[in-house]
């Protein structure tokens, strides 16, 4: 009995060693380093207390990146609105079913870089957006240079990327609902709106909330298609890039540190209101 | 009422043409100048006119010699070999150890992988690079390997839930027949692991093949180009020419098109229980 104690441990020794360096160590490090100016390469570095903090909360470009966030938030707001339209009208009897979800969800797959260059090329002065939007009279326009816009444009490429994601997850929630309900509906008189308003929306809810929750840590956390587009340049930095930057352009890994704990504690608060307002049981199967 | 009803079905189908469209135009764009001359894709025409000649694949040659994407894909595919059965031998290690054993720090262990789950690794980058650095494998293809293999903890999941479906009677024959832990693990409960282990492979093998941030951090050397990095530098010296950025960007595209229309049945499973857990 006692010889087999040891061994669970021995299949747990090397996933908790994964475990613990790279995502413990580093969590911890962080926090350190956030208290400290440290600039990534000296062999010293000086306890500064909450000089960071205070410094990372002082600065005007802070306000800048949050408010940047806000346009990606929208975003997911309207991805998770047109998925939920698409998913529903996909769930009743619709012909080509399998094709239009196929080339929604591709999106989702496809490289990052590709689709930062895919877009590059679609927002150019005079390029296929232009040319498509000239037919209905709409003039040009910088979609990515002009700073009032270039926001709204990367948002929408990522909108553009990710409801497709959204739509497969709410098809898979819609599709488990028992047929029987919307039989008894129809029976009643019940018509489409109704039955979507009455039986789809409560049914589907605990996976609505999720991809609400996650748009929003999403929308603080962006970083790929903005860094590959416009490397943050034009107003469209983000929080990651600016975090980024600080760390690895700039030195200043303290100053960094500071930033990503703060994104950390927003986006564990994000999940744990998630996880108080929305109860366990569905999540199991979907 | 059947007026009303076409109405409603019209508005229906044009509502999902119209997405597709929109879905489908930025792609096309990109397909239709890659087969471009560069005097065609300079002209200032129509980005969706039909190129002159259909099968001008010069283009994917340029892209393909000097984007050096020969060794972008094997680079991609050494990382990827590795990567996939790290995660896979731990991540059924873990899921067997904690569904198969009774242990005091049980509750411990589950709940240090559960906090793992909310820690986005795009903010803990920052220390992250440190350790990386401590174990001397920055700069080198294992930066990565190693990152990918430790940092999924989704894939404990996918294997805990399917380990759950396996009989432990199946465990307690072969104790009888003398087998140990080792055995049962490697001979019986990997096997019937199968299908977890191909959804596991799916939903992480799409992450790495697109995986930007980690390869450019790590992997700087335009020698340990992946394909997301060496797709990144065809920006500088074919900032103008069009014709072969959309040559690359095609190139990138496909395979995934092709395991797409494929591996369809699997990757929409596999993709939304990643996403959910």
């Amino acid at each position: 009995m006692t010889q087999r104690a040891h061994v669970p441990w021995l299949y747990l020794l090397v996933p908790l060693a994964f475990l613990v360096a790279f995502t413990y160590v580093p969590v911890v490090s962080m926090v350190v380093h956030s208290f400290t100016d440290w600039d990534g390469l000296s062999r010293d570095r000086e306890f500064v207390g909450a000089e960071n903090y205070v410094d990372l909360f002082t600065r005007p470009q802070l306000f800048q990146v949050f408010a940047v966030s806000l346009f990606y938030l929208a975003g997911a707001l309207l991805q998770t609105g047109l998925a939920l339209y698409f998913a529903t009208v996909l769930s009743f009897g619709t012909r080509l079913r399998g094709l239009f979800k196929g080339i929604f969800f591709f999106p989702y797959l496809i490289n990052g870089v590709a689709i930062g260059f895919v877009f590059l090329y679609f927002f150019q002065p005079g390029g296929t957006l232009d040319t498509t939007l000239a037919v209905f009279g709409v003039q040009p326009r910088l979609w990515l240079g002009d700073p009032d816009l270039v926001n709204t444009s990367l948002a929408g490429v990522s909108v553009w990327r990710y409801a497709g994601l959204n739509l497969v997850l709410f098809l898979g929630a819609i599709q488990s609902i028992p047929p029987h309900l919307y039989e008894a509906a129809t029976l009643d008189g019940a018509n489409r709106w109704q039955q979507f308003r009455h039986i789809i929306v409560p049914s589907i809810k605990p996976i609505i909330s999720l991809c609400v929750i996650l748009a929003v840590s999403g929308a603080l956390s962006v970083f790929e298609i903005p860094f590959i587009m416009t490397g943050g340049a034009n107003n469209s930095e983000t929080f990651v890039i600016q975090t980024i930057k600080l760390a690895f352009t700039f030195n200043k890994v303290g100053l960094a540190s500071a930033a990503a704990v703060v994104l950390l504690v927003i986006v564990l608060l994000v999940t744990w209101l998630q996880r108080t307002l929305v109860p366990e049981e569905r999540v199991e199967q979907s | 009422m059947t007026a009303r009803h076409a109405l409603a079905a019209f508005l229906k189908y044009l509502s999902l043409v119209l997405a597709s469209v929109a879905v489908v135009l930025p792609l096309l764009a990109v397909l239709l100048t890659s087969l471009r001359t560069s005097e065609e894709a300079t002209a200032g025409r129509n980005p969706l006119a039909a190129p002159a000649d259909w099968f001008n694949l010069g283009n994917f040659a340029i892209a393909f010699t000097d984007g050096q994407m020969a060794r972008a894909l094997w680079n991609t595919t050494f990382i990827l070999v590795f990567a996939l059965i790290g995660t896979v031998l731990i991540g059924s290690m873990t899921a067997y150890a904690v569904d198969r054993f009774h242990f005091r720090a049980k509750k411990l262990v589950m709940a240090l992988f559960l906090v793992a789950t909310l820690v986005p690794s795009v903010t803990t980058q920052v220390a992250t690079y440190e350790v990386i650095s401590a174990l001397g494998v920055n700069g080198t293809r294992w930066a990565p390997i190693l990152l990918y293999t430790g940092t999924d903890i989704v894939a404990v999941y996918i294997f805990l839930q399917f380990m759950r479906s396996i009989p432990v009677a199946l465990d307690e024959a072969a104790r009888i027949d003398g087998a140990g832990s080792l055995t049962i693990y490697w001979r019986i409960v990997l096997p019937l692991l199968r299908p977890a282990i191909v959804t596991v492979v799916i939903v992480k093998g799409v992450a790495i093949y697109n995986d930007f941030y980690i390869p450019f951090l790590y992997m700087p050397s335009e020698k340990l180009g992946t394909i997301s990095t060496a797709l990144f530098r065809f920006k500088g010296p074919y900032g103008a020419h069009w014709e072969v950025i959309s040559a690359g960007t095609v190139l990138v595209i496909l395979p995934t098109l092709v395991v797409f229309l494929v591996l369809q049945r699997f990757i929409y499973g596999g993709l939304t229980a990643g996403a959910v857990k």
